[in-house]
């Protein structure tokens, strides 16, 4: 498709003209080419970088007996993960013999959110007061984390124990965790299931039929 | 009457504007990207409202799959040299890797064969190692723990390494504890779980 410049021949007697090339160059090959090459990075680039939520566990010679009971009941509650997405709860821990209520929720916001929102009125109406600010940039990035760390440290918080069974899967570790989050709960754990946990979710869990 | 003529146009079209555009886009893709690292296996990763990204550099990433196979990865080629070489020797492995062996080991973004039989696979051809025999995972139990060793000799090298494990939402916890057990035992108590984002339903 080249353009070519056809040659006056009709006067005679002239000298031969230097052939004059047409400086216009079919670029339709280059840009099929370029588009090949769009088409071959645009598939093997990954632009989108994963999320990621940072864990922080203690180390193994940091965690004495005495610290794990340190944990004031009226406080704590235990969340355990059961099999086929099934979710626990209870409030503190066994008390002159009397088991906790053992109470079976979800993972939907509906469910294990709601209670622990609820537990944690405080922290939640504060960090979401906070973020408003944040968002009409009534505050500086710097007193946003300062506060937020301050609020989540308040005394009145809970503190979680999550406690995953053999049978749960690594989603529902990441689902409770991201529970944490949304839930602006800064005291957790993972923690071994025990043998007594365990019990209180057979007894719990309606027999096979 | 005469007929109306209709003037005839060319059908060339100018296509230096097309093409200025086309490696525009090529130009901007070539810059921004950062190619997918081939995995050895499939990892359907859950979703978290987490927002941190991923540091781009000196991340060791732990890969489980739903089977509780674990595959490691380190993000440099000469970390992955260095690595296998230092494994040689904390495995006393005999004969000692090559030369060879240390460059094709360290072609491979991430690999999970135990050490035993790193000699048989790395003398595979490339493709042959995709297979699903060959991806057989770092054993990482009690009773062999080989993972523990690999992310020892991988902190070593790069003391700056950040951990990130990246696991199968169908992964058992059983096989999760398992590696955060083995990781706490190393003092390894600082990991980032890799997730893809999902939106707060409020």
């Amino acid at each position: 498709m080249a353009e070519m410049q056809v040659e006056d021949k009709g006067k005679k007697g002239k000298k031969p003209k230097q052939k004059k090339h047409a400086t216009r160059v079919d670029l339709t090959p280059m840009v099929d080419l370029g588009f090949l090459l769009i088409t071959f990075f645009m598939l093997t680039t990954s632009m989108l970088k994963p999320q990621t939520m940072e864990l922080i566990v203690p180390t193994k010679d940091d965690v004495k007996e005495e610290d794990q009971n340190k944990v004031k009941a009226s406080q704590a509650i235990t969340v355990l993960l059961g099999k086929e997405n099934r979710l626990y709860y209870y409030f503190g821990a066994q008390e002159n013999g009397v088991d906790p209520e053992l109470v079976l929720t979800d993972y939907s916001s509906n469910g294990i959110r709601q209670m622990l929102v609820k537990r944690n009125a405080e922290v939640v109406n504060n960090v979401n007061q906070l973020k408003l600010d944040k968002a009409a940039k009534k505050i500086s990035e710097e007193d946003y984390n300062k506060k937020l760390s301050e609020y989540k440290a308040a005394k009145s918080a809970p503190t979680i124990m999550i406690k995953a069974t053999d049978d749960s899967n690594y989603k529902n570790l990441v689902d409770i965790l991201d529970e944490m989050n949304i839930c602006s709960i800064a005291r957790y754990a993972i923690v071994d299931i025990t043998p007594y946990d365990l019990g209180l979710i057979d007894k719990k869990t309606p027999p096979a039929k | 009457m005469p007929k109306v003529k209709v003037p005839r146009k060319s059908t060339t079209v100018d296509m230096t504007a097309m093409c200025d555009v086309a490696f525009l886009l090529l130009t901007f893709f070539m810059l921004t990207s950062n190619f997918v690292a081939k995995e050895p296996i499939v990892v359907a990763i859950p979703a978290s409202v987490a927002e941190i990204k991923i540091p781009e550099r000196d991340i060791a990433t732990v890969l489980i799959d739903k089977d509780g196979k674990v595959f490691f990865g380190l993000d440099t080629q000469q970390d992955r040299k260095e690595l296998l070489k230092t494994l040689g020797l904390a495995f006393s492995v005999t004969p000692a890797f090559d030369e060879k062996e240390l460059n094709e080991f360290s072609k491979i973004s991430s690999s999970g064969v135990p050490i035993e039989k790193m000699h048989a696979f790395l003398a595979l051809k490339p493709e042959a190692r995709d297979s699903k025999d060959a991806a057989i995972g770092i054993p990482a139990d009690s009773i062999n723990n080989q993972f523990k060793e690999w992310m020892k000799n991988a902190r070593k090298i790069n003391p700056k390494l950040r951990l990130a494990i990246k696991a199968d939402q169908q992964t058992p916890y059983k096989v999760i504890k398992r590696v955060m057990t083995t990781l706490q035992d190393i003092k390894e108590n600082r990991y980032n779980l890799i997730t893809s984002l999902k939106e707060v339903h409020k």
